[in-house]
């Protein structure tokens, strides 16, 4: 049997057999992506390790979800919190797919417009932001022009609606 | 150039010979005068859930002058919204009545969504019918730029080489930052008059930049009047201000009368969208400079040129 890949590395979190291992979050922010992927309700096992060291970061946030992978929205989703997390898919151990999320070029249904007189946040409106700029991270909204940073932005299923 | 079928949405969806194109049509109406055969068994429909008299009446008289009928609301009262209609079911509707909507809505992107609702009704086979946007919240409101920027073209013989000066509230004021966007496509110079707190935003600022127009911020009036070929004046909210005192020692500064304006040249057009409070004095009124009046009648050209254009009875 092989040997788990995340044991060589001497993690101070337990491999999982089969999921996701979302990597280099930046520090603070693992909670609310653990959130607005739906991972802290029951029947999801999830590690979610903060303030990790990182050769990378100095300090990092990741989170390990059991028997579950991502879809492409929620790629997107991350992307917009932690632009340089990487997604690894893991099977029987091994990390089967590495990926580096990134923010597209344009958002559907994923974030919404921080200009509260937006039509697409008074009525049921598919929302729609186009990148302006990914570092730091503005997005237009095809409606109402307006400008949003990264941090304004409201989350599909983070208390946005 | 295609214009049929178009929405008539952002001001930035034109580009320079389009509204030259526009401004070229509007004169040869006015100058040939208007056909009731243009829009005959046509039908405009006017959705205005908020307040406006020139707008609605200005794109009323260009349809009904073009030959084309309209049927409109004037503040929701008396429809369906007020049982909470969407905007969407509303558009769906009104969509099987009419050749074409106009609209003013008090939601910023609400002319743009109604536009891609009546995109997906023609993907689905219907017809398309176009979206005017008579203003959108504090987003947009193009039709009020192109006939500004047309009274400035036919007071002025063109638009090339002009210093045009906007006064008043530049942060908040949407006809300054869409005028802005649409100077920016020609050769011009830029003034902003305004107090500290309602300069023009950074970012209209840097869009202008980067298009290499010449901008210049000042804090009177009196530093323009002299250079100025057109002065744009638009009017400041007392609800702006924290307190009373600010708001008064402001309003008296950015205002034109009749003494200061004798001090502008005598081809300067004085502009302003309209409604006026106080920031020009009714004194003004008579002097040749003063165009406000002629730049509104200006919206019944420019209206019916678009209505001619966007229904395919004009090339």
């Amino acid at each position: 049997m092989k040997k788990p890949a995340e044991a060589k590395k001497g993690l101070m979190v337990s491999p999982i057999e089969n999921g996701t291992v979302i990597d280099h979050i930046p520090p603070g922010k693992a909670i609310k992506i653990a959130e607005i992927l739906n991972l802290l309700q029951p029947g999801y096992v999830v590690i979610i390790g903060q303030n990790l060291r990182s050769t990378k970061y100095v300090l990092k946030d990741l989170i390990k979800v059991e028997n579950r992978y991502l879809t492409g929205e929620e790629y997107n989703k991350i992307a917009l919190i932690a632009p340089n997390a990487t997604v690894n898919m893991i099977r029987n151990f091994e990390i089967n797919e590495k990926r580096k999320v990134t923010v597209p070029d344009v958002l559907e249904e994923v974030a919404f417009c921080a200009n509260a007189n937006c039509i697409s946040n008074k009525e049921h409106v598919p929302s729609r932001l186009y990148t302006v700029s990914r570092d730091p991270l503005v997005m237009v909204c095809h409606y109402c022009n307006f400008e949003s940073k990264g941090e304004e932005l409201k989350l599909k299923g983070a208390g946005g609606r | 150039m295609e214009f049929v079928n178009r929405d008539i949405v952002s001001i930035k969806d034109f580009t320079r010979p389009e509204l030259e194109y526009i401004f070229e049509k509007a004169k040869e109406i006015e100058e040939k005068g208007y056909s009731r055969s243009t829009l005959k068994g046509k039908r405009v429909g006017l959705l205005f859930y908020e307040p406006s008299t020139r707008t609605r009446m200005s794109f009323d008289t260009a349809a009904q002058t073009l030959g084309a009928d309209t049927i409109w609301f004037a503040g929701v009262e008396g429809t369906s919204v007020m049982k909470g209609e969407t905007l969407k079911d509303t558009i769906e509707t009104v969509a099987n009545y009419v050749d074409v909507i106009v609209m003013r809505h008090p939601f910023d992107g609400s002319a743009r969504w109604a536009a891609d609702v009546t995109t997906k009704r023609a993907k689905q086979g219907l017809k398309k019918v176009p979206i005017v946007n008579g203003g959108d919240g504090k987003n947009e409101h193009p039709t009020q730029t192109m006939l500004d920027l047309y009274s400035v073209q036919k007071t002025q013989g063109g638009i090339d080489g002009l210093e045009v000066a906007l006064v008043g509230d530049l942060k908040y004021g949407r006809t300054t930052h869409s005028l802005s966007y649409a100077l920016s496509m020609f050769d011009t110079r830029i003034d902003y008059v305004a107090p500290e707190a309602l300069q023009i935003p950074a970012h209209v600022v840097s869009f202008l930049k980067q298009k290499g127009i010449a901008q210049t911020k000042y804090s009177r009036i009196e530093d323009v009047i002299e250079t100025a070929d057109v002065i744009y004046m638009t009017r400041i909210q007392k609800e702006r201000f924290p307190d009373e005192n600010e708001y008064n020692k402001v309003k008296g500064v950015f205002r034109i009368d009749k003494s200061l304006l004798s001090r502008a040249k005598p081809t300067m057009r004085l502009m302003h969208p309209l409604p006026r409070v106080d920031e020009i004095a009714v004194d003004a009124d008579d002097d040749q400079r003063s165009y406000y009046f002629q730049q509104a009648g200006n919206g019944v050209p420019v209206r019916a040129t678009l209505l001619a254009l966007i229904m395919g009875a004009v090339e």
